[in-house]
Order: structure tokens, then C-alpha cells, then sequence
């Protein structure tokens, strides 16, 4: 049920784009004025959400120490699980962000007769998300071919990695295949583990990866069955990009549903969980050194506060203390 | 109080299959045994709470303001503002689960909202349903909940059934820190007046008395002077320490825990022994008399009013820097938030030992230093006559405790320390230690007796580990260096792990210690039979 309606939501897009271009003719709308609109929300968007994020200060240190910190001269310390630098700590992100360092670190636990806890290892999550994030992003540095003229070389060299197995004709892009099987991946997992499937929502969660699947398979379809007409596409993103927009003559409607599906990506991005591309930077557990004894960290907003002064405590206890002999202020 | 199940029970009962109704429609069920009774109306008046009165959980009624719910929202937006975790957290989680099992309470309970995800969802639906448009508008369809009366009540339960020990935040992509979450959620509750009176009396305690037993400064003195018999009756030594002695060269400070119930009084004495015998010119305070903050567990603002007496009391006395003593929760406040309250310190002078001469430069700005830190060095420069033969006996094991773990990361201090008295260590499993370690199950003001089966269900992973390494080792000894640790783990490991004792690193070093001066020893700090030892 909780996979149902998000499905329904991918399939309504889907027949929306196909039949405002078949039947309806709307081409200037879904091959102009939503891509710019999609364009313009994704950006203000997203710098949106991060202006809001960073306008809520950082009052206190509090980075997950993953590892020794920084004490005596002679104990290793973990320059990266507990960065005692800035270095270290951007050191430590670029694990995060890159490797997906947390997550590598994942195991899964059972209870077993005896009793005991086993603690397996649990690489797959990891593996599938480094797989289809990454796969993801070369995607898109692949597709900016489409939106310079002349293409850059580094763009060229990785779409040739990217088909270096020369399989099939037009070659077959890894990062497709990546794409599509990473995210397959996730999409299972979210139905088929009991524990998945209960922390999932319906919405926030299905409707993200049903989305690029279909985006997916719409540009998959679109290069190697339908064959789309790449000089012409580039026309068209060209014009865009110079704000002389020109509709792509004789295009399949496969490409006006995919740009659509993309266009409906970039809208939903800054308003859903999709955000945490961004926030990830912003992660204070993650983005601090550990070098509170070492430096002075200032809270923006301390503010005195009432106390139980050591006049007041002596006060009450004066006569109790002396009695004992413990040293006080006021005879 | 409710009836203590038995072991057998507690296993079969677990079950980690999730049930069939969506939790959002689940309703919280309090069960007795895994709550803690709810703050008096004293303790909450001590310290200038809101709503004190009289109430108990159980009630239908919980007597909260007209306003409640907009006390809530208002909190929750004012702490959006001033926090960026709070904003982030709620922000970016896509609930991949990778936390799920790494509760200590869900593997004990099985109870799906004991999942980090789902504990941080309960704050999150709200957050969602009155702070966020797609929220408000399709409401459960996009996860957004109203704060109902159902959805505060299960926030009490669940968020006083976190321990804040920042497990799952060590596997979270993100960096998500369910801690912050419960942080935030109970200083939201802690607004109506809804704490727990295990909280709220301790914090009562620290801030008029100075610690969180409510010992009055003749007490103090009483309680180490039992100590100090005890001592001589051992060693031979007489030891005399003073208190709230001005000009001294060091303010000591440690949970006032080890003062009062064993296992932390032989911790507590193995401190007396060890400062003795170095000849350090350090002082106790009655004033600053604790290091564990229970206003940690209620608010920020109250954690900074109870910690602001230790720099208040090293500023009076004179001292030249500070040392601290084994404590899980107070070393998390002084790593992570101690200067940043109540600094700059610079009154204080960069921590050097007077024994061997080293400089710390971790701790340039709070000037402060945990005892293991200190006792390593010792070591490591020969000045301390150790004889580990008397712990031979001891087949020892060691327990991270969370906050010093995930909070701080002192990780090889107390193993070389143990490593060096101890002739047999052994580590439990890499999945529970370090980092990975896992809570007593009584961490953040949770280690009340009314929830005693809270307690067991939390702690067993931690006793299953520990259960390992006695099946394959014989271990019978599990250190630690954590105040609540040495309360909370001693029932803990009677229930599960019959045989194995919890101690201190600072006893164990005290125990081995040939002090100048000894008589003979036949016994450990403990009154037991030392093994035939060669000198």
C-alpha cells in the first residue's frame, strides 16, 4: 500500500508528459517554460535550505568520536575518525561524503539462542548506495556534453570510462547500469525488510526512488531503443542555456517524458529528504574537530544564568562545616 | 514497583518483527518496569522548573498548562533557531535503517519506536505536521503529525527511554545524533514540567548541595573519613586529604557516586591512594562536589548552571588547574561543552603534572584532565610502584562508556593503565567496545530502580558481550570508568552474568600500588584475599 500510491504518482507523470505532448500538443510548456521553472525552483530551493540551515548557529562542539583522541604525545591518535584539525575533520568529510565512511562501518545484529548477540558484517547497503550515488553523479557530469559546446575533454574522458567495456552499439554507459541496479537495490530493500518497510513513509520515501527509476529507464530507453536524435537535443539545450529556447523538431515523446520526470526531480529536491545531499556538509557531528579542551568554542547566544553561589552554600552550611573543620570564608 | 521478570522471560519476550499497524497509529502502551516515576513538585520548584505539582505517569491526567501545546511549538521553533543539529536532523534523515539495530533498547525490547529512526520520528512527525507545508496540508500521507496528548505521553516514554549514549550516530550516514534529538525533545518536555523524578531530584541536589546525593559538606567529610579508616585498615597508610583548602596546586572533582555505594567507593579510595602516595597538593570541594551534571538530562541552561561551580570553585580556591574523576556523562560536558559555558578559564594554567612534568596541551583552554589521563602518563614515565601480581587474581575485562567514547574518545588511556596493573586483560567483542561500545542500559538519569526491567532489557547486549568473554576467558572482573556504570552495572551483571564483578581503573591501579610505608598487604581494597604474591 505504501509503495502503491507514489507508483501511481510516477505513472500519472508519466501519462501527463505523454499525453500534454501526443494529444495536447504543449510542447513549448513541457519543453520550455517547466524546465526553466524546474531550474529556478531547484536553485532557489536548494540555496534556500542551506541559507536556513546556516542561519541556525553551531553553539557547542559535538562531533561523534569515532576513534583515540588527542592526548598524550605518545597514544596514536585517529586523525580522521577523531580529527583533532580542521584538516582532519575536512579529511573525515571527504570519507563521509565520498566512501560513505559511517556507513561502511554498518553491521547487522541478531539475537540468537544461548542467548548471544551476533553482530554481522553488513556491506550491502554501503555497496549499493556508494554504487548508485556515484553512478548518479556521473550520469550528470556525462550529460553536460549535452549543454557545452565544445565538450570539455575530462567530460569526454569519462563518458569513454564510463563505456570502456565497449559493449553493444551505441556502448553501454557502467553508470547506467550502476544507476539503475544500485537503486533497484534500495528500492527492495525498502519493501522487502520488515524493518525497512515500517520505518518507510509513503511519500518521502517511495515517490524519491520511484521518480529516478523512471528517469532511469526513460533515458536508458532512450539510448539504446528509441534512438533520439543527440545532434537535435543538443540544439534544444543549447538554446536553453542561452535563453533562445528552440523546440527539438521530430523528438520521441520518450524525451519530453524524461525531461519531465527530471523537471519534476528538481522541483520536489529542496522541499523533500533529497536535501540531505546538502546537509550532509552542514553535519555537526561530522564537520567539527575535536579539539574542545584545546580551543575555545563560542555559543552565540550563552547567556548568564541563575546560580547557586558558593556565598549562598556557605551560608547555610557555615556552622555544619566549621564543626568538621573545613575551611570557610566568614567566621 | 513492578515485578522483576525473569531472564528466560525477557529473551523469549523479544521480538524484533515489526507489527502490522503503521506506528504512527500505534498507541504508546506504559508499561510498569520501564518508566521512571514522575518529578515531584520539590525538585522541579529547586531549580525554577515550569508546572511543578504533584502527578504521577500512570494518571490519565498529567496537569498541564491550558496552553500546552503551544508552550511545545514555540519551544521547538526557538530551538530550531539556535540549533543547527536540531534543524539538520530533522531535515535530512531518508530512514535507511543502518541505526535500527544499533540500540541498545530496541535489541532489548524489540519495540520498533526504540529505533533510533523512529525515536527521532516521533519528534520529526510533529516537526513536520506544524513547521512544514507538505506536512500540514497531506498530513500522516507525508508524515506529519499534530501534537496530540498521545503524541506528548509517548514522548515521555520513549525519549526518557533514550540513554543518549550516540551509538547510532556512529553509523549513521549523516552523522544523525539521536542524543541531540532526546536533548532537544526533553528540554520540550521539561517546558510542561514533565521530567522524571530521577532527573529532577539529583539536579535539585547538585544545585543546592553541590552533588547530586544531596551530601551536605560535613557528610563529605564523614563519607572519606570512612574511607580513610578503611584505608589505614588495608595499608597501613594513613592518608589525610583536605577539603576546600585555598592555595592548593589542584582542584579535584569527581561523581559524588563514588563516595557513597560500592564498587565506587574502592574507586573513590583508590583516588585517596593514589594522590597520597604521589604527595599532590590537591583539594576536594564540597561545593563543586560533583562531576556528573544531571541538568544534562533536563536543559542545557540547568547543565550550565550546575557545571559553572567547578570553574566557580577553582577560581576561589586558587587552584592552578583541575583534574576529574571516572565519570562517563561529566567527561562529555567538560570535553564538549564545559569552556564553552563556562570559559574562558583563564584564570586556570595549562595542565602540568607535577610528577612528571608533562605539559597537556589537549586541554590548553579548559585545564582540565581526566585522572586516566594523568595516571597513564605516570606510568608510562615509571613513577608509580606497581606490583600487578595482586590483581592476578583478576581476569579483567573493560567497558567503554559512552560518553567518554563517543563523546571525547579516550579509548587506549584506561586499556595501557589497565594493561599495566592487571597480568590479564582480555576485550570483549570489536562490535561492542570502542566506538561501537554499548550503554549500561541506565545511562542520562535512567538508572532509577522503578524501571529496573528498562534496565535489563538495555543493558543486555552489554552483558552478553560480557558474557562472552567469561565463557571464553574467565573473565570475572568488568572495569569501567563511569560513575553511573559502576551503579548501574553490578545488578546488571548479577542478573545476567552471575560471577563477574565492576570496578574502577583507578581501584585496580590503587590496589596494585606498593605505597611507601605499607605494612604488609593480605587483602585488596575490597577485603579479599589477595593470591599469594611475590613481591
Amino acid at each position: 500500500m505504501k509503495v502503491l500510491l507514489p507508483l501511481l504518482a510516477v505513472i500519472i507523470l508519466v501519462l501527463l508528459a505523454y499525453l500534454g505532448i501526443e494529444t495536447a500538443n504543449l510542447h513549448l510548456l513541457f519543453g520550455v517554460i517547466i524546465p526553466y521553472l524546474a531550474i529556478f525552483i531547484f536553485i532557489v530551493g536548494v540555496l534556500w535550505r542551506i541559507v536556513r540551515w546556516a542561519q541556525s548557529p553551531v553553539p557547542f562542539r559535538i562531533p561523534t568520536t569515532c576513534g583515540q583522541q588527542k592526548s598524550l604525545p605518545w597514544i596514536k591518535s585517529a586523525c580522521f575518525e577523531n580529527p583533532a584539525t580542521g584538516i582532519g575533520a575536512i579529511g573525515r568529510m571527504v570519507l563521509e561524503i565520498l566512501l560513505f565512511r559511517s556507513l561502511f562501518r554498518n553491521t547487522q545484529t541478531q539475537l540468537k539462542q544461548g542467548p548471544y548477540f551476533l553482530h554481522l558484517e553488513e556491506k550491502l547497503l554501503w555497496l549499493a548506495a556508494l554504487i548508485f550515488h556515484w553512478s548518479f553523479f556521473i550520469v550528470v557530469i556525462r550529460h553536460c556534453r549535452l549543454f557545452i559546446e565544445p565538450v570539455p575533454s575530462c567530460i569526454s574522458l569519462i563518458c569513454r570510462l564510463d563505456g570502456f567495456m565497449e559493449i553493444g552499439s551505441p556502448v553501454v554507459f557502467l553508470s547506467g547500469v550502476g544507476l539503475l541496479a544500485g537503486i533497484s537495490f534500495l528500492l527492495l530493500r525498502r519493501i522487502l525488510s520488515p524493518k525497512v518497510y515500517y520505518i518507510s513513509l509513503p511519500i518521502a520515501d517511495y515517490f524519491p526512488l520511484l521518480l529516478i527509476i523512471a528517469i532511469a529507464i526513460s533515458g536508458i530507453l532512450m539510448r539504446y531503443f528509441v534512438k533520439v536524435d543527440v545532434v537535435s537535443l543538443k540544439a534544444y539545450t543549447l538554446g536553453l542555456l542561452r535563453f533562445q529556447p528552440v523546440i527539438p523538431a521530430d523528438v520521441n515523446v520518450i524525451f519530453y517524458i524524461h525531461l519531465f520526470l527530471v523537471c519534476i526531480l528538481l522541483i520536489y529536491f529542496p522541499f523533500s529528504k533529497l536535501v540531505h545531499m546538502g546537509g550532509i556538509f552542514l553535519s555537526p557531528t561530522r564537520n567539527l574537530a575535536n579539539n574542545n579542551r584545546m580551543k575555545r568554542h563560542i555559543n552565540p547566544w550563552n547567556y548568564p544564568v541563575k546560580v547557586h553561589t558558593y556565598e549562598e552554600y556557605e551560608e547555610h552550611y557555615r556552622e555544619r562545616m566549621k564543626q568538621v573543620g573545613i575551611p570557610v570564608e566568614k567566621d | 514497583m513492578a515485578k522483576e521478570p525473569k531472564p528466560q522471560e525477557i529473551i523469549s519476550q523479544i521480538n524484533y518483527k515489526p507489527p502490522q499497524k503503521s506506528w504512527m497509529n500505534l498507541p504508546v502502551e506504559r508499561k510498569e518496569g520501564m518508566f521512571c516515576y514522575g518529578a515531584k513538585e520539590k525538585s522541579l520548584q529547586t531549580v525554577d522548573f515550569p508546572n511543578p505539582r504533584t502527578w504521577s505517569v500512570l494518571d490519565e491526567d498529567w496537569k498541564l498548562p491550558h496552553n500546552w501545546q503551544e508552550i511545545v511549538l514555540e519551544g521547538m521553533a526557538e530551538r530550531l533557531k539556535k540549533y543547527r543539529s536540531f534543524k539538520i536532523f530533522m531535515d535530512i534523515c531518508v530512514r535507511c535503517g543502518a541505526c535500527a539495530d544499533k540500540c541498545h533498547y530496541f535489541l532489548g525490547t524489540g519495540d520498533p519506536k526504540n529505533m533510533p529512526v523512529l525515536r527521532a520520528e516521533l519528534l520529526r512527525s510533529v516537526y513536520r505536521g506544524n513547521f512544514k507545508n507538505i506536512g500540514k496540508v497531506l498530513g500522516k500521507l507525508a508524515g506529519g503529525r499534530k501534537l496530540t496528548l498521545d503524541v506528548l505521553k509517548e514522548w515521555w516514554y520513549y525519549f526518557y527511554q533514550c540513554s543518549e549514549c550516540r551509538r547510532c550516530s556512529v553509523f549513521c550516514p549523516y552523522g544523525i545524533d539521536t542524543a541531540e534529538i532526546t536533548m532537544i525533545a526533553r528540554e520540550l518536555l521539561n517546558l510542561l514540567g514533565l521530567n522524571i523524578e530521577w532527573i529532577a531530584g539529583p539536579a535539585a541536589n547538585c544545585y543546592m548541595k553541590g552533588n547530586h546525593l544531596g551530601l551536605e559538606p560535613h557528610t563529605i567529610k564523614n563519607s572519606i573519613d570512612f574511607l580513610l579508616d578503611e584505608i589505614e585498615e588495608k595499608t597501613g597508610v594513613r592518608v589525610s586529604p583536605t577539603f576546600n583548602r585555598k592555595g592548593a596546586e589542584i582542584l579535584f572533582v569527581t561523581p559524588s557516586g563514588d563516595l557513597f555505594a560500592d564498587p565506587g567507593t574502592y574507586t573513590c579510595m583508590g583516588y585517596l591512594i593514589l594522590f597520597h602516595e604521589l604527595g599532590l597538593d590537591y583539594t576536594w570541594s564540597t561545593y563543586a562536589s560533583e562531576g556528573g551534571n544531571f541538568g544534562f538530562f533536563t536543559s542545557m541552561e540547568l547543565a550550565k548552571r550546575l557545571n559553572t561551580k567547578i570553574y566557580a570553585e577553582a577560581k576561589r580556591l586558587g587552584v592552578k588547574w583541575i583534574i576529574g574523576g571516572e565519570c562517563g556523562h561529566m567527561w562529555r560536558v567538560i570535553n564538549q561543552y564545559m569552556d564553552t559555558w563556562n570559559g574562558p578559564a583563564d584564570f586556570l594554567e595549562v595542565p602540568i603534572s607535577p610528577i612528571t612534568g608533562t605539559k597537556f596541551e589537549n586541554a590548553k583552554s579548559t585545564k582540565m584532565i581526566h585522572i586516566s589521563e594523568f595516571t597513564a602518563d605516570l606510568i608510562k614515565h615509571g613513577k608509580l610502584n606497581l606490583n600487578p601480581k595482586r590483581n592476578d587474581h583478576l581476569k579483567v575485562t573493560f567497558h567503554d562508556s559512552c560518553n567518554v567514547a563517543r563523546g571525547m574518545g579516550m579509548f587506549e588511556e584506561p586499556r595501557y593503565i589497565i594493561k599495566n596493573v592487571c597480568p590479564h586483560f582480555y576485550e570483549m567483542p570489536e562490535d561492542t567496545i570502542r566506538e561501537k561500545t554499548f550503554c549500561c542500559g541506565s545511562g542520562s538519569g535512567l538508572n532509577a530502580s522503578e524501571n529496573m526491567e528498562l534496565r535489563l532489557r538495555g543493558g543486555l547486549p552489554r552483558a552478553m558481550a560480557v558474557k562472552y568473554v567469561q565463557e571464553q576467558y574467565g573473565v570475572n572482573m568488568l572495569a569501567c570508568i563511569c560513575a553511573i556504570d559502576r551503579a548501574a552495572l553490578p545488578p546488571l551483571m548479577n542478573y545476567w552474568v552471575p560471577g563477574v564483578d565492576v570496578t574502577g581503573v583507578t581501584e585496580l591501579v590503587a590496589n596494585a600500588l606498593v605505597m611507601k610505608g605499607e605494612k604488609e598487604r593480605t587483602t585488596n581494597l575490597r577485603g579479599e584475599e589477595l593470591p599469594n604474591i611475590a613481591k
